[in-house]
């Protein structure tokens, strides 16, 4: 999302205003950006995958706990979400639940491989004001995206992709999560998002979900990560990042956008079965907030979670603190330390001052926490024989699914 | 134009402000959205999918009134604004106009 700071430089009236961010750091009324994967079901099978998608959860919301939920964000004014997975569009009711929202006044923004974007979808989806798409792509050749996203997906975006242009659906996004095999063909990304009249968005690789077993091979390497900054800082604003890079702004300078953590203060994630994470990297019991089914729903999830009340708190730069740089980065990234086994309040993994490198190096990566929930395909999915490495994660208990349990969180732990 | 989702939060492009007339009436947008902060108030305007911050109270009670009054200068006035204090109120207002967040109503 676009943010201008409209006001006042300096307060007009006495008393003194924190700076934006500060305030931001607070935690605020409603979340700004909420992400929403409404199914764990995908027709891929990517190997960074940030939720370990794949099958479908039989505790998925149902359709009308979807709207309840669509109700209480209309209530709190969250203006849009953004909707992924999973794939979302294979849900039966996702038509039907954009057009609730939407009816609702609750934008949406939604991630897709571009599955079912076929002409007719396109033109629907072309002529609302308060629909946007956004295609996830993660190379700007088929080698390089089919690598990471598997056999036929670089065709099953680049079809999306026309089939929105001819609509005239202008200015979708196309989605990219950078990494070492990828960032040398930035130039071509641009090249392509442009020929389609979309507008490109880069997002940082995250070592979460299925991202856990492949972040170590797949992240950027050192150098990359500066010519990625320097290419980011020459592109301005007309490339969106998802905010996620600014533990590069040591580097020469804060990127456009909000440099902090949004984790519980201006973002978080609702996953398929309605629990509540602190951000959409961190699928984990240790940021786990609440679920919507619970009494009080997401409303009291935001503003009550003890969980999210010490993420507003202000908090330490623990090793970090005396870093000259650590107002710019911040520490970086909660979730990117944490699946990687570093402490929260130590330096990101990929510390641009190399103190993240020097932290793996002295980590025991087998004791670094392991994602939580994983819905991956047990078996090969269309076009890829190989099934993608599985883990057996510890989930929570289940939840109940019958409709007259008393308490819908009984043996949830939290 | 832009939207973003994300981890971080939300980030983009400030408008460049134009020349603003405190003498015309002018109105929220109709797409827009303003949400009360805390420390003022976010706004969304639907149809470019842009977000705007307002930073205190102050410009939120303009921005709110705005629609009532025949002009921004007498909504900024009705809100306390001090004459010394109204070319910030202006910036914030033209950067808002630039943005589409408001706009110029016909004149009663």
């Amino acid at each position: 999302m676009t943010a201008a700071t409209v006001a006042p430089e300096r307060p007009a009236q006495p008393q003194p205003v924190p700076k934006l961010v500060q305030q931001f750091e607070l935690g605020l009324a409603a979340p700004i950006c909420l992400t929403w994967e409404l199914t764990y079901a995908c027709n891929l099978a990517c190997v960074h995958c940030l939720s370990s998608s794949g099958r479908r959860d039989p505790r998925e919301l149902t359709t009308a706990e979807c709207k309840a939920v669509i109700d209480t964000l209309e209530r709190m004014q969250v203006f849009y979400v953004n909707i992924g997975g999973g794939e979302p569009t294979v849900r039966p009711d996702f038509w039907e639940l954009v057009g609730y929202a939407t009816a609702h006044h609750v934008g949406v923004k939604f991630s897709t491989n571009g599955i079912k974007i076929d002409p007719a979808v396109a033109r629907r989806l072309a002529a609302s004001d308060y629909v946007d798409v956004q295609i996830s792509l993660d190379g700007a050749t088929a080698e390089v995206n089919d690598a990471v996203r598997g056999p036929g997906s670089f065709a099953t975006a680049l079809r999306a992709m026309e089939n929105l242009r001819a609509a005239g659906f202008e200015g979708f996004k196309v989605s990219v999560v950078m990494t070492r095999h990828n960032i040398s063909q930035l130039d071509e990304l641009k090249e392509l998002a442009d020929c389609y009249g979309a507008q490109l968005r880069l997002t940082r690789l995250r070592p979460s979900g299925r991202g856990a077993d492949s972040w170590h091979e797949l992240h950027p390497a050192a150098g990359q990560q500066r010519q990625l900054y320097d290419w980011l800082v020459s592109h301005g604003e007309q490339v969106l990042t998802g905010d996620s890079f600014f533990h590069l702004a040591p580097y020469g300078g804060p990127l456009p956008g909000l440099n902090l953590c949004g984790a519980g203060r201006v973002v978080c994630l609702i996953d398929p079965v309605g629990d509540v994470y602190a951000c959409p990297f961190a699928i984990h019991q240790e940021f786990w907030a609440g679920n919507v089914r619970a009494d009080g729903g997401f409303e009291s999830v935001w503003r009550d979670s003890e969980l999210f009340a010490e993420l507003r708190r202000p908090q330490s730069g623990g090793a970090c603190a005396s870093c000259q740089f650590f107002d710019s980065c911040r520490g970086g990234c909660m979730a990117a330390k944490f699946f990687t086994g570093l402490p929260l309040d130590g330096p990101d993994p990929e510390c641009v001052q190399g103190y993240g490198t020097e932290a793996l190096n002295a980590a025991d990566p087998a004791a670094a926490p392991r994602p939580a929930l994983d819905h991956s395909h047990r078996g090969g999915v269309r076009g890829r024989p190989e099934p993608v490495p599985v883990t057996i994660g510890s989930r929570p208990q289940s939840l109940p699914t019958h409709a007259c349990d008393e308490n819908p969180l009984a043996g949830f732990p939290g | 134009m832009s939207t973003k989702a994300a981890p971080g939060g939300c980030g983009g492009s400030s408008p460049r402000a134009s020349t603003f007339d405190l003498d015309q009436p002018w109105r929220v947008d109709d797409r827009v959205a303003v949400r009360p902060e805390p420390f003022g108030a976010l706004l969304y305007h639907f149809g470019t999918r842009r977000l705007s911050f307002l930073k205190n109270t102050t410009v939120l009670a303009v921005v709110r009134s705005l629609a009532e009054h025949p002009s921004a200068r007498s909504a900024c006035a009705a809100a306390g604004v001090t004459p010394a204090a109204l070319p910030v109120y202006e910036r914030a207002l033209a950067t808002l106009a630039a943005s589409q967040m408001i706009s110029q109503r016909a004149a009663p």
